[in-house]
C-alpha cells in the first residue's frame, strides 16, 4: 500500500455495463437478422455488411483525427451504425453508394454534430433516407430470394417489396422469404434479436411496444378489423427492424418512459399515414426520422417531477 | 404505495454472522475535534495531561456541537492541527495509552426528570448520528414540531457494512429499551423499525423483542439501495413526502439510526460517553473480514491489521460504504464517531469514459426522480438557474446515477460540485 492513497469521489463501486458492451450486444442481437439476410440474399449481403462496418469505422476514425478529438472508434457505435445501415440496403446496391451512405451517416449526421450522443437523428436512418431520396431506383432494386433454400449469388430478377406486391403469404413474411432490404425481411430473426435486447434490459419495451401497438391499431381500425391486413402490414417492410433497432436508438429517442411511449405512438401513427396515404410505399424510416427530431421536446414535456420538489404539493 | 427507485447492489455482507470483538487498545489514538455536524470542539486538555476513559477532552460553546471524550486512558502527547479526509482542518488530541483503560472516576448514571434534563445529559454524552451524518443527538431529539412517529433507520443499505446488523443481532433488548426511552421522553406514540430484508437474523431477534410492545412495529424493506436514505425510508414506511428544504420533523417523523439508539441507551444505563463504536472491516484486500469494537481515534491501520489485510493489494481505503463512503488518504486516519466501516479495496477497474449516450439509466435509478444527465450538462455550463430548476438541492449524492452509467460519467461527483456551486452563487 502506498503511504498516500488517492482520494476518489464516491461512489467507489460501478456497474459492469459500458457503452462499448451495449454497442456490441446490440450488434449481437442483429446477428440473426444478418444471418437471415446472408442466407436469403447470398454472400454479397455479408460483403456489404463488412464493407459498411469498415467504411463507417474508418470515417469515424478519420473525422476524430481531423477534429483532433479523442479517438472513439473502439466504442462500437460506428460499427453498429455501419451494420444497421447495411441491413437497410438492398443487396444489389452498388458499393460506392453504400460507401457514400456510411460516410454521410458518420461524417455528416454524427460527427458534424459532435459525435456520439450529440446527433439529433439516427445516423443509419438518416443515411437510408438520404440514399432513398438521391438514388431511388438503386435503393428499390429488390431481388427475390430463391425460395426458402440456401442461395449463393443472385440473379437480376427484380421483385417488388411485399408492400408493393401484396401477394406474399404471412408465413413467408415471418421467415423472410420475400424481397426487401438485407436485414428487414426475416421477422422471426428480428423478433428474436429484439426480445434478446429487452430481456437484457438494454432496450425498454416502451418504444417497440407503443410503435407496433399503435401502428397495428391504426391499420385495424382503417381496414375495418382485417386481422390479415394487420399482420401483413406489421411484418412487411422495415417495420420490425425499425421498431426494435432503429427507433430504440438511445441517443435519438426520449429518456423518460412516458416520452418513449409517446415517441413510439408517434412513429406508429406516422408510419401508418405514410404507408396508406403518402407517395412512398414505406414509411418507417421517415416516421422515425421525424420523431427523432421531436425527441428533445418529448423529453422536456415528460421530465419527471423530482420527489418532494418545492411548492408543488404531493408527488407520486 | 409506489416505491422509489434505486439500484440493486451486490450485498457482500461478509460479516453478518461475525460477532463483534474488541480490538486491543492501540498504543496511540488521535481524536479529531470535528467528528460531527456543527461547530468543531476546542480541546479542554493540555499537553502531558493524564486522561481517563470517558473524560471530556473537547467541548464547544455552540449549541450545535457534540462533546468529545478520551477513548483510552493515558497521557496527552500532542494537540496538532489535523486535516480531515474531507479537506477541512481542525484540532486533534493525541493520547498515548497506558494500556489500563481506567474509567473516568466522575462517571455517573445520568438522571433526568424532564425533556430538558434528558437533552442536557445527552449533550454531555457526545452522542451523534452514528449512521454517517453525525448530527448531534441532542439537536435531533429536540424537534420544535409535533412528532407522531419515531423511525429507526436500520436499513444499512450499503454493501459490506454490517455494523448496525451486528448491534441488532447482539443487543435487541437494549435497542428496544432505547426506543422506549425516546418515545417516553419525547411523547411519541408510535415507532417503526425499518430493516432491509437481507438481514433475516436481525429481523428475527428484533421481532421477538418487539412483540410485547404494540406501539413498535418492524418493517422489512426491499434490499434496494438507498433504502436507508432518510427521505426514501420515510416514504417507504409512512408514505409521507419530505418536501425540498424541509426536515423529517416537518412531516411529523423523527428518524434515528439504530446504532445511535443503542449507544443512547447504554449511556443512560452506564453513564459512559461515546468513546468507542462498532466498525465493519472488509474489502477485497482483507483476508478475514471483522466486526470490531474500536476506541474512537484508533488509526485505521490497526483495524486492517486485525483483519489480516494484504498491504500490497490495497489501492483504495474507504471509510463507510462503497457508494457514499469517504476515500481515505492513508491508513493513519483515525476512526471517528460516524465511521461504520473501513473497506480496503483493490484498484478500481479500468473503465473508459464516453460521451453520454442518453440511455436514461440514471433517470430510472435516481430515487428522487432527478435527471442526473441534465444536471451534469447544466453544471458544465455553470448554469445556476437551470440547476435550481432541476432541483439540484434535492440530490443526496447517493451515487446511484454514477453506479449505473455505462458511459462512466462522474455524475454524482458533478452533482456534489454543482451543489457547492449553486450555494456559492446564491450568496
Amino acid at each position: 500500500m502506498a503511504t498516500r492513497l488517492p482520494i476518489k469521489p464516491a461512489p467507489h463501486l460501478r456497474d459492469e455495463l459500458t457503452t462499448q458492451k451495449i454497442m456490441l450486444l446490440v450488434m449481437a442481437a442483429l446477428v440473426p437478422a444478418a444471418m437471415s439476410g446472408i442466407i436469403r440474399f447470398g454472400w454479397r449481403a455479408a460483403f456489404l455488411m463488412v464493407f459498411c462496418i469498415a467504411v463507417s469505422m474508418g470515417t469515424e476514425g478519420i473525422c476524430r483525427m481531423l477534429m483532433k478529438r479523442e479517438q472513439t472508434i473502439q466504442d462500437g457505435s460506428a460499427a453498429l451504425t455501419g451494420l444497421l445501415l447495411a441491413l437497410n440496403l438492398p443487396v444489389t446496391l452498388p458499393l460506392w453508394a453504400a460507401g457514400v451512405g456510411c460516410v454521410f451517416a458518420i461524417a455528416v449526421v454524427k460527427q458534424l454534430f459532435g459525435g456520439l450522443g450529440q446527433n439529433f437523428a439516427n445516423p443509419a436512418i438518416t443515411a437510408r433516407v438520404f440514399l432513398m431520396l438521391s438514388l431511388t431506383s438503386d435503393m428499390t432494386n429488390w431481388i427475390l430470394p430463391r425460395g426458402k433454400t440456401l442461395y449463393f449469388g443472385y440473379d437480376a430478377v427484380s421483385a417488388a417489396t411485399p408492400l408493393v406486391n401484396t401477394d406474399v403469404s404471412l408465413q413467408d413474411l415471418f421467415w423472410g422469404a420475400h424481397g426487401g432490404c438485407i436485414g428487414e425481411t426475416c421477422v422471426a430473426a428480428l423478433l428474436f434479436g429484439g426480445m434478446f435486447l429487452i430481456f437484457l434490459g438494454l432496450v425498454s419495451p416502451a418504444i417497440p411496444g407503443a410503435y407496433l401497438g399503435s401502428f397495428a391499431l391504426c391499420v385495424l381500425v382503417y381496414s375495418g378489423g382485417d386481422f390479415h391486413e394487420m399482420f401483413y402490414q406489421l411484418m412487411a417492410g422495415g417495420l420490425m427492424l425499425g421498431a426494435f433497432f432503429m427507433a430504440t436508438d438511445y441517443v435519438t429517442s426520449p429518456v423518460t418512459t412516458l416520452g418513449r411511449i409517446l415517441f413510439g405512438i408517434g412513429c406508429g401513427v406516422l408510419t401508418f399515414l405514410i404507408r396508406y396515404f403518402g407517395s412512398f410505399p414505406e414509411g418507417v424510416s421517415l416516421a422515425i426520422l421525424l420523431m427523432d427530431i421531436l425527441t428533445p421536446y418529448l423529453d422536456r414535456l415528460t421530465m419527471p417531477r423530482p420527489f418532494g420538489a418545492a411548492g408543488k404539493g404531493d408527488a407520486a | 404505495m409506489r416505491k422509489l427507485s434505486g439500484v440493486r447492489l451486490p450485498h457482500a455482507k461478509d460479516t453478518a454472522a461475525k460477532p463483534f470483538t474488541a480490538l486491543p487498545v492501540p498504543e496511540k489514538v488521535l481524536i479529531p475535534m470535528s467528528m460531527h455536524m456543527g461547530a468543531p470542539c476546542t480541546p479542554t486538555v493540555k499537553l502531558r495531561q493524564t486522561v481517563t476513559v470517558g473524560e471530556t477532552i473537547g467541548t464547544s460553546e455552540a449549541a450545535f456541537s457534540a462533546d468529545i471524550h478520551a477513548s483510552v486512558s493515558g497521557t496527552v502527547t500532542a494537540i496538532p492541527d489535523y486535516r480531515l479526509p474531507n479537506g477541512n482542518v481542525c484540532k486533534a488530541v493525541e493520547i498515548t495509552s497506558d494500556g489500563q483503560q481506567t474509567p473516568f472516576p466522575d462517571i455517573t448514571v445520568p438522571s433526568y426528570t424532564d425533556r430538558a434534563g434528558f437533552l442536557a445529559a445527552l449533550r454531555r454524552s457526545g452522542a451523534v448520528g452514528m449512521g454517517g451524518a453525525g448530527l448531534p443527538a441532542h439537536i435531533k431529539l429536540d424537534p420544535k414540531q409535533k412528532i407522531d412517529q419515531l423511525l429507526v433507520n436500520a436499513a444499512e443499505c450499503e454493501p459490506y457494512i454490517t455494523a448496525d446488523d451486528r448491534i441488532m443481532q447482539e443487543h435487541p433488548l437494549t435497542i428496544l429499551a432505547g426506543i422506549r426511552r425516546i418515545m417516553d421522553v419525547l411523547d411519541i406514540p408510535e415507532c417503526a423499525i425499518g430493516v432491509e430484508e437481507n438481514k433475516p437474523e436481525a429481523l428475527r431477534v428484533l421481532h421477538e423483542a418487539a412483540e410485547k410492545d404494540p406501539a413498535i412495529t418492524l418493517v422489512p424493506l426491499p434490499p434496494v439501495y438507498p433504502q436507508g436514505a432518510e427521505k426514501v425510508l420515510i416514504y417507504h414506511i409512512t408514505g409521507r413526502i419530505v418536501p425540498a428544504g424541509k426536515l423529517p420533523a416537518d412531516v411529523g417523523v423523527l428518524v434515528m439510526n439504530v446504532t445511535s439508539i443503542y449507544f443512547l441507551e447504554t449511556y443512560f444505563t452506564t453513564g459512559m460517553p461515546l468513546v468507542s463504536r462498532g466498525v465493519t472491516v472488509d474489502g477485497e484486500a482483507v483476508k478475514a473480514p471483522q466486526s470490531l469494537i474500536v476506541p474512537i481515534g484508533t488509526p485505521v491501520r490497526c483495524l486492517l491489521e486485525a483483519a489480516g489485510y494484504e498491504e500490497e493489494k490495497v489501492a483504495r481505503l474507504i471509510a463507510g460504504g462503497p457508494m457514499m463512503g469517504q476515500s481515505l488518504p492513508s491508513a493513519d486516519v483515525p476512526v471517528t464517531k460516524t465511521m461504520n466501516a473501513v473497506l480496503a479495496l483493490g484498484p478500481a477497474p479500468e473503465r473508459r469514459t464516453t460521451a453520454c449516450i442518453r440511455c436514461g439509466r440514471c433517470l430510472r435509478a435516481c430515487p428522487l426522480r432527478l435527471c442526473p444527465t441534465e444536471l451534469e450538462k447544466a453544471y458544465e455550463r455553470r448554469d445556476a438557474a437551470r440547476l435550481k430548476e432541476l432541483e439540484i438541492g434535492l440530490c443526496m449524492l447517493c451515487g446511484c446515477c454514477s453506479y449505473v452509467c455505462p458511459a462512466n460519467r462522474p455524475l454524482a461527483e458533478s452533482h456534489a460540485l454543482a451543489k457547492a456551486f449553486v450555494r456559492k452563487e446564491g450568496q
